[in-house]
């Protein structure tokens, strides 16, 4: 990765590409991140966040309904969503508008 | 979170080769070469039903593929079946014939992405390769899939006569706005097993496509995918063909034959069912031909000790058959196959400099 989560912008709006169709896998119980040819399979977490992405909310929005749903803190939550949603705009899968 | 499948095994993708007939005779066709063997015998509410049976099975993904899916003049009522399923539909063209209206009742009707393949740079060489006049008419639709709004997949085969333009290959890609590179070298089976002399590219025309491919790859990062196939026969190592043979893949011929992979219909000695005798999970789950390779138990050595065997699970079956005569052979694109001196001749005989002239079989509907 050339940009660190670190160095992601909280007040970006993430959205899902228009390549991807998220749903449920009835076969696992789990969501999965479609595009073409491909798969991502997705714990909670990755489920929670990308429903999120809808381009409405910021990501700090997104990291404070997280800590809600999870019984967390932003503090303790950050880290982790900002390195996911990183991973997932450097492959295209994840657009984000300011 | 893991890219799907790599920790189970089981459906994913449905591939419908809806036809084996084409509007175009590109020399490296991956259908099979009797393809009058296999005419269209499935009506749309059989395809329908496979479609059904796929989703139960846990497939996601549908691939509509041929031939040329846009002479199914059903293509609509299929699109709009999957749709009702949820796939991820992805529609795999040469680009002909179509007509923008239709692009859009496709995409209005549940179509999620296109894939247009590209044989060339220029009109004069695509064409050529195509064995028909198409070159404009796929620029065309390649811009009505991003008009429409739909994901673009430009799909560009590689060998000897376009891997010294790959750099005008992805700027071409590029110019269209594709969503997904695949720059894919051929794979020497079939019609390209009968062109394999004018096909296979030398070490040096390879190593110098594959580092501008890298080049792009990383300058494109984030907002195009560019994936880039070495050909097998320059990897030593066996490519996981299929993922494994009915591990995550299954395809459906035109005639109705439930299979693990493009070409196992040309496999002699398995015998493959067909979709209008039997459900598609009784087919996966119980025919003798899908589990005539799964596993670990078939496998010869030195397959059985290696310990890339769970990685390439021996590579390639049709491959292994078509080059041995043997389907249970290790494939000899791997360098420890007792037959891998049939593939280092192959490539020595690439490495001479230039364009092998030689007379190229186009595929025919024979």
């Amino acid at each position: 990765m050339t940009s660190s989560a670190a160095s992601l912008d909280l007040s970006l709006r993430p959205k899902l590409a228009p390549k991807t169709k998220l749903r449920l896998d009835p076969k696992t119980g789990k969501y999965i991140l479609l595009y073409p040819e491909k798969g991502l399979l997705l714990n909670p977490t990755g489920a929670a966040i990308l429903k999120l992405c809808t381009g409405e909310h910021t990501l700090a929005a997104i990291i404070e309904a997280l800590a809600l749903e999870f019984e967390s803190k932003p503090e303790v939550l950050g880290g982790e969503v900002c390195a996911f949603v990183q991973g997932l705009l450097d492959r295209g899968l994840i657009q984000a508008e300011p | 979170m893991s890219d799907a499948g790599s920790s189970e095994d089981r459906l994913y993708t449905l591939i419908a080769e809806l036809t084996y007939l084409c509007p175009l005779r590109c020399v490296y066709c991956s259908n099979p070469t009797n393809l009058s063997a296999h005419p269209d015998r499935l009506e749309t509410e059989d395809w329908l039903r496979v479609f059904r049976q796929a989703a139960e099975l846990g497939a996601l993904q549908l691939n509509l593929s041929g031939g040329e899916p846009l002479l199914r003049k059903d293509l609509e009522a299929l699109v709009e079946g999957a749709h009702a399923l949820d796939f991820y539909t992805n529609l795999i063209t040469s680009g002909t014939p179509l007509t923008r209206e239709r692009l859009a009742r496709l995409r209005d009707l549940g179509l999620s992405s296109v894939q247009v393949s590209i044989q060339d740079a220029s009109a004069a060489e695509s064409d050529r390769i195509a064995g028909r006049a198409s070159f404009a008419q796929k620029l065309e639709v390649a811009r009505w899939v991003k008009e429409l709004g739909l994901p673009l997949t430009v799909n560009m085969v590689l060998h000897r006569q376009n891997l010294g333009r790959v750099a005008e290959l992805i700027a071409l890609a590029e110019n269209l706005g594709a969503d997904r590179i695949e720059l894919a070298n051929t794979q020497y089976l079939a019609w390209a097993l009968e062109n394999r002399a004018a096909l296979l590219p030398s070490r040096a025309q390879l190593d110098e496509a594959r580092e501008i491919a890298r080049a792009a790859r990383e300058r494109l990062k984030g907002k195009t995918e560019l994936l880039f196939v070495l050909p097998d026969y320059y990897s030593d190592r066996p490519k996981a063909c299929m993922s494994g043979w009915g591990k995550r893949y299954l395809l459906v011929t035109p005639d109705g034959l439930a299979l693990p992979c493009h070409l196992a219909h040309t496999i002699s000695g398995l015998t493959f069912e067909s979709v209008q005798t039997r459900s598609l999970s009784e087919i996966w789950q119980h025919s003798s031909a899908f589990d005539a390779f799964r596993g670990e138990a078939w496998m010869p050595e030195p397959c059985a000790s290696c310990e890339r065997r769970a990685l390439d699970f021996g590579g390639c079956r049709c491959q292994a058959f078509h080059l041995t005569g043997n389907a249970a052979a290790t494939d000899p694109a791997c360098s420890l196959s007792p037959n891998h001196d049939s593939i280092v001749a192959a490539r020595e005989a690439a490495q001479t400099e230039g364009l092998v002239q030689l007379g190229l079989r186009y595929r025919e509907f024979k």
